[in-house]
């Protein structure tokens, strides 16, 4: 083995595990506060890269830049969606029924895309995303730890949104119990609504990370949210921070694996961890299951 | 104990359904083939699944344009023997167990007359198992992996070269540079697809120990992420790479993170995705495809009047240029072509009559040059090529010495330039 690619991968793991960190976020809040699977995830994922894309090919808008159009733009999408299929969902069925109307709607986000941009692969460019800079012998792709600083940029937004204001207070609250927290007045359909916009909001930067290290298409959705959803199983549904160290342990895991002996068993080798953990707490590394029974 | 009974209910119910089901599928089917007939200018439909979404979309849409295209030509020519040529197209999602349900679907319920085949070595090899239960041939242009055809089938006709074969010129053109030209290091990699592993195992058979292999690994056909892979390959360092790759997707992911550790082979050649035409240039830039090599049996320039005539069609249809044209397309082309020619030769529609046509040793053919099936169902009369990207040209470079073959661009010029 050699000790170059070991660092690699140590490196190639941290730096694009953060971006799945970031994309998995999105997926369990919106599962944390309002108990919907969102297995329309990868699609708005891929939905953020197309528009990047496009922004990138058709205005010569830099797709960073892009971000600026690309975050609102999906925020108001994902307030459009739940506003239209998720408000009428309730009773025990909630989760399950999310599950069916998300990959409804994946499907026909799917099928539109396809339409618009055709199957054939593509992906963003911009003068950092072929290019790396050498630091201490190793070459660090430029694309990759501009996405490891604005996923740190991003989730540490988040993380001041839900920590420090009012309205994150109301988040957390409603994480936690929504029955409760509607007692002491907070408007919880009002959180679910606008938590899942910025969960769908932040599939806006990952979208474009993964689209300007990834050649894509629409298909490309179903092998993402697998991934995605694995993260957010081994953190915890529902925990940031789970997601967080999730998405970085995993991928980097992986890597090593795929280094250290062979890629056909990296991909194992995280199942194997993720059967380990499920079997000692079947919540997650940072699951509360008792805010889930309730 | 009352959830266990209700389990055993439904179980059975269901079970009594699903016999019921298949025995009337059986029974209004005759459990064999179409026979050929066929009312006076009724349609003669064509069950085919196809992978228009999934991992496999690209390369399903080209083939559902191929296949368009080919259906166009005949009808305008009046159809085979008379009857017009109807497409039944379903999607497979580019899953193995979609594809089973189609065909049984297509041929049970549709009761189509003829079967082509979907696109991939893994979803044919389950398609022409279950065509062969019905009497059905099955004729195709992308399952040439060895799996196919050690299935011991006699329904499936592959009228692309074999895949095993697919590296043959490059490895002999590699091991016969001179000694002072040669590079000495070499790096397989590939995923563990049954189109690729066979191909690149052939190539590693042929190379030997020629040139020093400092790195030999296979990765999961369902990765997603390559980086650290391919990181692992640029820090082995090789002057030649030789990736198994199944869609444009893993070439790029290999060739984004070569170029970002500053690493480029002198050469580099996949099995599959440069042969994209216009959907590779997109994905990766042409400046960067600039040396990129991949082997196949057909290409857009080919003087091949058949083929000439096809590619002025697509371009007319869809746009672009001749080099820019998919392989798939030619593909799919070929398998209508080949089929058509059995049909008239025959006189009908019958299945079992077909496919004793495509066994008799006859030499048919097609766009991607001639056809002639031995007795496994493999292609005996196509030659291998390689062919490299060079400038925004895609152009013939093995074997040397072919009246088509033009010079090699080796050492692959840097990455961007």
């Amino acid at each position: 083995m050699n000790s170059s690619a070991l660092i690699h991968a140590v490196i190639d793991g941290v730096l694009t595990g953060s971006v799945y960190a970031l994309m998995a976020t999105g997926l369990t809040l919106i599962f944390g506060v309002m108990d919907i699977i969102n297995v329309a995830q990868g699609i708005f994922v891929i939905l953020g890269a197309y528009l990047s894309y496009a922004l990138s090919v058709h205005w010569g808008i830099d797709p960073f830049v892009g971000l600026a159009i690309t975050i609102p733009t999906l925020f108001f999408v994902g307030i459009a969606v739940e506003k239209a299929f998720f408000g009428r969902l309730k009773g025990p069925e909630k989760t399950a029924m999310s599950i069916l109307v998300t990959y409804a709607i994946s499907l026909v986000i799917e099928g539109t895309l396809n339409m618009v941009f055709t199957v054939n692969y593509v992906q963003i460019q911009a003068w950092y995303v072929n290019k790396s800079f050498k630091l201490f012998g190793v070459w660090f792709p430029y694309i990759y730890v501009f996405g490891f600083i604005m996923a740190a940029i991003m989730l540490s937004g988040l993380y001041f949104l839900l920590y420090r204001t009012r309205f994150g207070a109301s988040i957390r609250a409603s994480l936690a119990d929504q029955t409760a927290a509607a007692l002491v007045g907070i408007d919880v359909r009002r959180v679910s609504t606008i938590c899942f916009g910025i969960g769908i909001a932040l599939t806006a930067p990952g979208g474009m990370i993964f689209g300007a290290t990834n050649t894509f298409n629409a298909s490309t959705s179903y092998d993402l949210i697998s991934r995605l959803l694995t993260i957010i199983v081994l953190g915890g549904m529902g925990s940031l921070g789970g997601a967080l160290l999730a998405g970085i342990l995993m991928v980097t895991l992986e890597d090593i694996v795929g280094v250290i002996w062979s890629p056909v068993w990296s991909t194992l080798s995280f199942f194997l961890v993720l059967v380990i953990v499920l079997s000692v707490r079947p919540q997650g590394l940072f699951g509360k299951q008792s805010a889930r029974v309730a | 104990m009352k959830t266990k009974g209700k389990l055993f209910r439904a179980f059975g119910a269901t079970s009594v359904a699903a016999v019921t089901a298949i025995t009337m599928a059986a029974t209004t089917n005759g459990g064999a083939a179409s026979n050929g007939a066929l009312a006076k200018g009724a349609p003669v439909t064509i069950g085919i699944s196809l992978s228009l979404s999934g991992d496999f979309s690209a390369d399903g849409l080209a083939y559902q344009q191929g296949y368009k295209l080919w259906a166009a030509d005949v009808n305008r020519a009046g159809g085979l023997l008379g009857h017009p040529v109807k497409l039944d197209i379903v999607s497979d999602a580019s899953s193995p167990t979609q594809v089973v349900t189609n065909y049984q679907k297509l041929i049970s319920t549709d009761k189509v007359n003829l079967t082509f085949g979907p696109f991939s070595t893994l979803l044919t090899l389950p398609a022409a198992q279950t065509v062969n239960r019905y009497g059905y041939a099955m004729i195709e242009g992308a399952g040439g992996g060895p799996s196919v055809f050690q299935a011991g089938l006699k329904n499936v006709f592959d009228v692309t070269l074999p895949v095993a074969y697919d590296l043959q010129p490059f490895a002999k053109w590699l091991t016969s540079l001179p000694a002072s030209t040669r590079p000495k290091t070499i790096s397989y990699v590939t995923s563990n697809d049954p189109f690729t592993q066979p191909v690149v195992q052939e190539a590693q058979k042929l190379i030997g120990k020629s040139l020093k292999t400092v790195y030999n690994n296979v990765f999961p056909a369902e990765a997603t992420d390559f980086t650290s892979i391919a990181d692992a390959v640029a820090a082995a360092k090789a002057q030649v790479v030789v990736l198994g790759s199944v869609d444009v997707p893993t070439v790029s992911a290999f060739m984004q993170a070569f170029e970002q550790a500053h690493y480029t082979p002198k050469a580099f050649i996949a099995t599959a995705g440069p042969d994209q035409g216009a959907a590779f240039i997109k994905a990766v830039g042409a400046k960067n495809a600039d040396g990129m090599m991949v082997p196949n049996s057909w290409y857009g320039q080919s003087k091949n009047p058949q083929s000439m005539k096809m590619v002025a069609e697509y371009v007319k249809k869809y746009g672009g240029t001749a080099a820019g044209v998919n392989a798939d397309i030619a593909e799919a082309y070929a398998v209508g072509q080949v089929m058509a020619q059995a049909v008239t030769a025959t006189k009908g529609f019958d299945n079992a009559k077909i496919i004793k046509y495509l066994h008799s040793g006859v030499t048919l053919k097609s766009v991607q040059g001639s056809v002639k099936f031995n007795s496994l169902g493999m292609n005996t009369a196509q030659t291998a090529y390689t062919f490299q990207w060079q400038g925004s040209k895609f152009v013939e470079v093995n074997p040397v010495g072919d009246p088509g073959a033009v010079k090699i661009l080796f050492p692959k010029p840097a990455w961007g330039n």
